[in-house]
């Protein structure tokens, strides 16, 4: 595994001209190469890479700063529409789909000077939490081959823990950053929602779709929100960045109240992850932290709410795969119908119909009342529940899953099972709250990682609170 | 209540609600910065990412559209909504790039609202149910013969506006009014171009047919693009429906589109094949909230409307047919007003009355005869009206050189300010003054001794050279035709 400099340090050097960015570009390639049996990686985007890196390394041989990320490769997972190959999204129907747009985030990242080398394996469509649901491959756990790394930004986390670029973006749905960070072992941020534009980013469910960064460290996730958030005239759900920015981070925590969730803890987490929190809020405590037992009861209800939500948004955001413009068509077909059903049968993987056909139902006439408009209502009061939490405390804390890193095939065929791996990740979306996963532990040879909640738009609070425990470790 | 008898076909009271889609003029489209005018466009070349369906493209409102759906509100005798929001539609087809159409069903931006028509002298009041904003699809083309069908997407995303009416129409006369009620007022809130070549209005007509108090079964003719092909809908519908019910058969709930060519409706689909759409609150457009700030600049931004127009104009003791004839005129050339010159007039009715005569019998026939005449400004135009009234007052002109000078002052190739001067000239005054052009002749005969003298051995075009010379002196208010008949005249008398 490489152990990549600071990207702060990277940039620095490319700036200055110590450093390449023609070779931090071909070392991250031959890196990929060198770890494709990890199945990280679906993509390398190597030649507009290689001339973005040369266009670099010249203008600052001109003199010129190149920005906060001069030359410093990253990964972006699939679902970024990027130029110089294609986004698949992991899904047979995206295959072959040049974009013709680049996503807003790729755009400010690149902005900085950053390049995009390659494109991360993931759930298709970011359906998951384990990466088993990529049409194309199943990426393993940097840790132990025979686990998953987590999903759905299953290969972005990967990509981080094995050293391939200095950092990866993701997207999280409803733990898709956080979740496969705490299983491969790295910094996972999920922003406040809208703090990051979803333009080009293929749309899971538009209301709790979140970008974010997946770092090794927490200062390197805060230059990263600094870069990417703000207002985006192509999304009008963005929200503007804290006037402060993300960079300087006040990480005293003495004084500062932690919540620990009730229903977080509950018989269903393992022992190791809960021992491994126990010693982190004990350290906090040590800190200065004023650590209080908070309940929030709706918590349970969560996850149902989610998963008729997030279907109801997946069967519509996915209509426009149909066969008649991009991606996968079925060319067989006699008339239009056959060309509908046949090019989304073929072209769509179990789970993305899973999901088309619960949300089709829960959204149908007659339904919609006892499960869509229902679950907004719950989601209201998730919303106001978490509200009000926060009126007595600084911070959420709470395990990131119920388990540590799972076995691949282990729940792969029992989808209720996987969704339950999304039980803690949920909320956060749902209420469109900044968390964030910090890894804090070692254990049965697996990270074991906590996630921290703020209130919505403290998302720079929650990086000061995240750099302290990143301290304690 | 109605007094239903009157409308009776066989017994059977018609039924019928409008739906109206306007497409609104703005610039761009209603959720992408690619331009709204595809009139001229080649297929596919007014398309963004968005426009497309792209994966990864969100929709952006245009502000634009939101003053536009307003106006209309205030032109409905309603008002914009404080809160309103967009949900999606979903169906399948080519034309529908993001296989969900984006609308307004839950929160409208208007709720409510009434159109006043009048039928056989008799006002009625036309209950507006909702007007909500929506995204066009695209146009699709079926060439028969052919095994491919077309897609252009450059009319997807256009803005319209969905205007929605109660169940209050009875007969084809009132449908026919109410669609021209509509197409008026949407033009003179100047929020849509409003043209029915292109579509920029279509109306869905709902008929029934129903003995009792209940409402029978509606058939739905989707797609109309002209007033007549409404009227013919309803005709066509009452009689089809009650002949069936007659027959003992039973009304199917269907849609139905309508043959120009045949004048009659035809079935395209039945309930059966209606879709379950799916609506729920588009994720990607925050809720919309009007300020009272906004509303209130929207209200005070409104002309005047036609049922104002009215008012004011049958004060002056315009007769109806008058007044519909000024209204449908004003807007039938966008270049050109009239009710801007008659609006100068407001508090003179005596005027009035004479200059919208003028309009409607010379200025208005006119212009649909020489559409590319030269347009003067309203106000010059104004004043030129003001200065044929003193000229018709004072007695110098006569009706029939009314009539003359003002195709004059219309067609004349520069504008013509001192409009006397110009009559005189032109010879249209009733009372040229024959005495004083008299004196002028004589000393300009007595000037020019040589020219008289020509004149009488046979060289008779010399009398123009006088002529010009009495022009000159009388610096151009002589009539130059009399001029001529005097100097003539007095040369043989001398």
């Amino acid at each position: 595994m490489k152990t990549w400099d600071n990207i702060v340090k990277i940039s620095r050097s490319v700036n200055d001209g110590k450093l390449s960015a023609v070779d931090l570009v071909n070392e991250s390639l031959s890196l990929i190469d060198a770890s494709h049996d990890y199945n990280a990686i679906i993509s390398t985007i190597k030649k507009r890479a290689l001339e973005r890196a040369k266009i670099i390394d010249n203008a600052v041989k001109s003199g010129k700063n190149m920005g906060r990320l001069a030359g410093v490769p990253f990964i972006a997972k699939d679902n970024f529409l990027t130029f110089g190959g294609e986004t698949t999204a992991a899904s047979n129907i995206l295959k072959g789909f040049n974009a013709p747009y680049q996503s807003s985030a790729i755009e400010k990242l690149e902005s900085e000077g950053a390049i995009c080398v390659a494109k991360a394996n993931l759930d298709a469509f970011a359906h998951g939490a384990s990466t088993e649901n990529s049409d194309f491959m199943i990426t393993k756990n940097p840790h132990d081959k025979d686990r998953v790394p987590g999903g759905s930004s299953g290969g972005s986390a990967a990509s981080v823990v094995l050293g391939l670029a200095p950092f990866s973006i993701g997207t999280d749905t409803g733990g898709s950053i956080r979740q496969p960070a705490a299983f491969s072992g790295c910094i996972g941020l999920k922003p406040t929602y809208g703090l990051i534009s979803r333009s080009g980013v293929v749309a899971m469910a538009s209301s709790t779709d979140c970008i974010g960064p997946m770092t090794r460290t927490v200062g390197e996730a805060s230059l990263l929100l600094d870069i990417m958030s703000g207002r985006d005239s192509l999304d009008s759900t963005t929200i503007d960045k804290d006037s402060l920015g993300y960079i300087t981070l006040d990480s005293d925590i003495k004084g500062k109240k932690i919540g620990l969730v009730k229903e977080y803890f509950d018989e269903s987490l393992s022992p190791d992850i809960k021992a491994s929190i126990d010693d982190m809020v004990n350290k906090l405590k040590t800190a200065g932290a004023e650590i209080i037992d908070i309940s929030l009861p709706i918590l349970p209800s969560a996850l149902a709410v989610y998963y008729i939500l997030c279907p109801a948004e997946v069967s519509s955001n996915l209509s426009r795969y149909d066969g008649q413009r991009f991606g996968y068509s079925y060319k067989a077909a006699n008339d239009l119908n056959e060309s509908y059903s046949e090019s989304r049968a073929l072209g769509f993987g179990k789970e993305a119909k899973r999901r088309i056909i619960i949300g089709t139902y829960v959204l149908s006439s007659g339904y919609y009342d006892a499960y869509y408009k229902k679950a907004q209502l719950v989601r209201t009061k998730i919303v106001n529940d978490f509200h009000k939490a926060f009126k007595s405390v600084d911070f959420l804390l709470g395990p990131v899953a119920p388990t540590q890193a799972f076995k691949i095939g282990e729940k792969s065929n029992d989808p209720l099972a996987m969704y339950l791996s999304d039980v803690l990740t949920v909320a956060p979306n749902l209420a469109g709250i900044p968390a964030i996963t910090i890894p804090i532990d070692i254990k049965n040879n697996l990270p074991v990682a906590i996630q921290l909640m703020a209130a919505q738009k403290n998302d720079r609070k929650l990086l000061g609170a995240a750099k302290k425990i990143e301290e304690l470790v | 209540m109605i007094n239903k008898n009157k409308y009776l076909y066989k017994g059977y009271l018609p039924t019928i609600g409008i739906e109206c889609h306007v497409q609104l003029k703005t610039k761009t489209k209603l959720f992408s910065g690619i331009d709204n005018d595809a009139r001229d466009a080649k297929p596919n070349t007014l398309v963004s990412h968005i426009c497309f369906g792209l994966p990864g493209s969100l929709p952006v409102l245009n502000e634009e559209a939101l003053v536009l759906g307003s106006k209309a509100g205030f032109a409905l005798n309603s008002r914009p909504q404080r809160n309103s929001h967009f949900d999606r539609k979903h169906y399948f087809y080519p034309d529908l790039p993001k296989g969900y159409q984006i609308t307004q069903f839950e929160a409208p931006i208007v709720l409510g609202g009434s159109v006043k028509i009048v039928v056989n002298d008799e006002d009625l009041v036309i209950g507006i149910t909702r007007a909500h904003l929506e995204e066009d699809a695209g146009k699709s083309t079926h060439d028969v013969g052919k095994d491919y069908s077309l897609v252009d997407l450059n009319r997807a995303g256009t803005p319209l506006l969905e205007i929605v009416s109660e169940p209050d129409i009875h007969s084809s006369a009132e449908a026919k009014a109410y669609a021209r009620e509509l197409h008026l007022l949407m033009q003179y809130a100047d929020v849509s171009e409003a043209n029915l070549y292109y579509g920029n209005m279509r109306f869905d007509v709902n008929v029934s047919v129903s003995k009792d108090d209940n409402l029978g079964t509606r058939s739905e003719t989707k797609n109309l693009n002209s007033f007549k092909s409404v009227e013919k809908t309803v005709d066509y519908e009452i009689k089809r429906q009650v002949d069936l019910l007659e027959k003992g058969q039973a009304i199917v709930q269907e849609t139905r589109g309508f043959d120009d060519s045949k004048q009659r409706t035809f079935s395209q689909r039945t309930k059966e094949d209606a879709h379950d759409y799916r609506y729920f609150p588009e994720p990607d457009i925050p809720p919309i909230v009007l300020s009272d700030e906004f509303i209130d600049s929207i209200k005070l931004s409104m002309p005047i409307m036609p049922d104002a127009w009215r008012a004011s104009l049958s004060t002056a003791k315009l007769d109806s047919a008058q007044i519909e004839l000024l209204l449908e005129s004003e807007i039938e050339n966008p270049s050109v007003s009239y009710l801007s010159v008659i609006n100068q007039f407001l508090d003179k009715p005596e005027e009035l009355k004479k200059i919208a005569n003028w309009i409607i019998n010379i200025e208005i026939p006119l212009r649909k005869e020489k559409p590319s005449l030269t347009l003067y400004d309203d106000s010059v135009r104004s004043k030129q009206y003001i200065e044929v009234f003193k000229l018709l007052n004072s007695g110098d002109l006569s009706s029939n050189g009314t009539q003359e000078l003002i195709t004059y002052l219309l067609t004349s190739e520069e504008e013509i300010i001192d409009v006397s001067v110009f009559a005189n000239k032109k010879g249209l005054t009733q009372n040229s003054n024959k005495d004083e052009l008299g004196d002028i002749v004589s000393k300009i005969l007595a000037d020019n001794p040589k020219a008289v003298d020509d004149i009488k051995s046979g060289e008779d075009k010399v009398i123009g050279f006088l002529v010009g010379q009495v022009m000159k002196a009388s610096k151009g208010s002589a009539n130059p035709g009399l001029a001529q008949k005097i100097i003539r005249d007095q040369i043989n008398s001398l």
